[in-house]
């Protein structure tokens, strides 16, 4: 059993709302990541979860039972830091020992178990080295032996892969991933890379401010956000954002462009709105009847595909293409739009308007 | 107590202070710079020669005139006097250097033991008002020992602390408990508090995870904080001239003192009494100006 799950967490730092009302529910065995960017609170999550920190409100429940004034030890946990936390005075593997010597193991079970992971994660010719004469991604692997070490009840990681170079990064993933799968745990895994999130997760929860702002499965996040700003977070290049209002049976954009109107939208007339759009769901190439006039503004070749970047009015768009497009800066085209996969907005409240009618 | 906390760390720049020499002499220091210091050593470390001198003196070489640098008979008695009485047996300045030792000892003990762990508290928990109560600590450092030796005379007298070796193990601990929490928590906010953190997780308690992981990295600190704790109580002379009046209980300085003044002083025991005081001290800093250095520079350390 590993489920983790908290209520209505609240934790302020003098001025700073780290977390206004986080709550959460991991199920066991999931590899749910957290995700949101710098000073969101996501490490703030952790160690309330790991009672690290005096909560201002909130409870935390393990495997259904109400831990919030259980001491860190009491709780069956382990964590892998953001800045890996390795005892720097003791070889890597003392430091992978260290869990197993705080229960009191025998010195031959210790011998096992620090072999069978540290095999695992190819680090057996490091065992010997203090942290100081570890490379970045050494560190982190001999962190994430610290934890794996042992079965707790959940794994929590804080952005166990930020530092790592991106080659190794990749690597990373796909290994966590087979090791999720291999030990069935329950990983909480804090990251402020949306690539990592959409990879890797089971659930996600987006964190922005202190404030959960959607939670739901890596393709819910990315193809239905729940609002403006998680759609902005999630996805790269960047979802396009165009002001605009509903007009009788057209969308009519403050630049002048107007569209048909999706047939799921209830949004009344005249009421502020924001288009948004994926780059893969805009096209230079395609002909359709919803399309957007602007200029070309510039190309990213990326290797296997090209983001054109175009010009409507003051807003610029990000498109998807093949490599072989090519064309000038100044360039007049159309924009084609796949109305039945953009997302509407309220400008006001940010949230989205998609789901009534889908 | 004339060290503070500024003057603990201002070995980090020693360093720099060499450097404009360099930079301007090319090689080697400047005639002048040469000249000045060797002025300045002299007549710093005269008195130091000469008490020297004079405690390897025969006393009729002490008092002669004009005085004598260099052809002067060499002898030991005046040792020999610190340490054995007239007769036989143990002299009371002996009796007085043991005092000093175990007073000084304990007191920087007490005030270690107490200190260490209030700086670590101070260092790794939110606590109301955490810079008053720090400020308040330190304050009670202001206060010149001339101003409060008085109140604490007639307090000591009332509970039995007059005239005791305890008497002066505790006001020196309470001086140095203020001294040692200013100093130590510095050198805990230098060591990050992941690693208790990390220690928890594993499985121990916080008080287990401080002794474990967070004390040994805060050795050189300690011992550092303990050598100035050391010396403080070593050295100081206004409370235990005024606590403290038996043969038995008096320690080092006051005895010193009490060795000027009558018709005759036996300057050549003087200066012996003052070598053998001054030599622990000298030894015990060099020992430890290793830790001194690391304990200082601790921040450098890479994390
Ligand atoms: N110990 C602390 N003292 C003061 N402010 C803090 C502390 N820890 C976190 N914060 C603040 O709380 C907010 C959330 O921090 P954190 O949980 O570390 O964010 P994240 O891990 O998502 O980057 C930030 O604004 C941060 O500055
Ligand atoms: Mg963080």
């Amino acid at each position: 059993m590993g489920t983790v799950a908290v209520r209505g967490l609240r934790k302020s730092f003098g001025k700073v709302q780290a977390l206004d009302g986080v709550t959460l529910d991991v199920p066991d065995g999931s590899f749910f990541v957290v995700l949101g960017p710098s000073g969101a609170g996501k490490t703030t999550t952790l160690r309330a979860i790991a009672g690290l920190d005096k909560l201002d409100a909130g409870s935390v429940h393990l495997d259904g039972r109400d831990a919030t004034g259980d001491a860190p030890a009491a709780r069956d946990l382990a964590m892998v830091f953001q800045n890996y936390a390795l005892y720097p005075r003791h070889t890597a593997y003392e430091n992978i020992a260290s869990p197993l010597r705080a229960r009191r193991c025998s010195a031959s079970e210790i011998a096992a178990a620090v072999e069978r992971i540290s095999s695992l994660l190819h680090i057996e010719r490091l065992l010997q080295r203090r942290p100081a004469q570890l490379s970045g991604g050494e560190m982190q692997r001999v962190a994430l032996a610290r934890a794996l070490v042992r079965h707790p009840r959940a794994f929590l990681m804080d952005e166990p892969l930020t530092n790592l170079d991106l080659k190794l990064r990749v690597e990373m993933r796909t290994e966590l991933t087979r090791i999720h799968r291999s030990l069935g745990a329950t990983f909480v895994y804090v990251t402020n890379d949306q690539v990592e999130a959409l990879s890797m997760a089971d659930q996600v929860a987006v964190l922005k401010e202190g404030k959960v702002q959607q939670i739901g499965t890596p393709a819910e996040v990315y193809e239905r956000p729940a609002n403006q700003w998680v759609a902005g977070f999630v996805g790269s290049p960047p979802i396009s954002l165009l002001a605009c209002h509903a007009e009788g049976d057209r969308l009519v954009g403050a630049e002048g462009w107007t569209l048909p109107r999706p047939r799921w939208t209830t949004a009344e007339d005249g009421r502020p709105l924001l288009l948004g759009v994926r780059a893969e769901d805009l096209s230079v190439e395609r002909r359709g009847d919803a399309s957007l006039p602007g200029e070309l503004y510039g190309l990213e070749p990326l290797g296997d595909r090209t983001v054109v970047d175009v010009r409507v009015g003051t807003e610029i768009l990000k498109v998807k293409a093949r490599t072989t497009v090519t064309g000038t800066p100044g360039e007049r085209l159309l924009v084609t739009v796949d109305l039945d996969r953009a997302h509407l907005f309220d400008a006001g409240t940010g949230l989205t308007l998609s789901e009534a009618g889908r | 107590m004339a060290v503070s906390v500024d003057e603990a760390v201002s070995t980090r720049p020693a360093r720099d202070r060499g450097s404009p020499a360099r930079r301007f002499g090319g090689r080697g220091r400047s005639a002048l710079e040469v000249t000045l210091l060797t002025v300045l050593a002299a007549v710093m470390l005269f008195p130091v020669l000469w008490m020297i001198e004079t405690s390897i003196k025969e006393n009729r070489d002490v008092y002669a005139i004009p005085a004598k640098f260099f052809d002067f008979k060499v002898t030991m008695d005046h040792y020999k006097d610190v340490f054995v009485a007239s007769g036989s047996g143990r002299s009371t300045l002996s009796a007085a250097f043991l005092n000093s030792v175990v007073v000084a000892g304990a007191s920087t003990a007490l005030a270690t033991v107490l200190g260490v762990p209030a700086a670590w508290a101070y260092s790794r928990f939110a606590m109301k008002a955490k810079k008053d109560q720090l400020f308040f600590i330190l304050s009670t450092r202001f206060m010149p020992p001339v101003v409060v030796v008085i109140p604490i005379f007639l307090m000591y007298r009332q509970v039995g602390l007059i005239d005791s070796k305890l008497g002066l193990i505790l006001i020196y601990a309470a001086f140095n408990v203020p001294f040692t929490i200013w100093m130590m928590k510095g050198f805990v906010d230098e060591v990050p508090a992941e690693y208790e953190d990390a220690a928890m997780l594993d499985g121990y308690t916080r008080l287990q995870a401080f002794w474990r992981y967070t004390l040994p990295l805060l050795l050189p600190g300690i011992a550092a904080t303990a050598v100035f704790a050391l010396i403080f109580s070593w050295n100081e002379f206004v409370f235990a001239i005024f606590l403290t009046s038996s043969d038995s209980v008096r320690t080092a300085p006051p005895a010193i003192a009490g060795l000027i003044g009558g018709t005759t002083v036996d300057w050549g025991l003087v200066a012996a009494a003052s070598v053998v005081f001054a030599l622990p001290v000298l030894v015990f800093a060099y020992l430890v100006r290793k830790h001194l250095v690391a304990g200082v520079t601790l921040g450098a350390v890479r994390r």
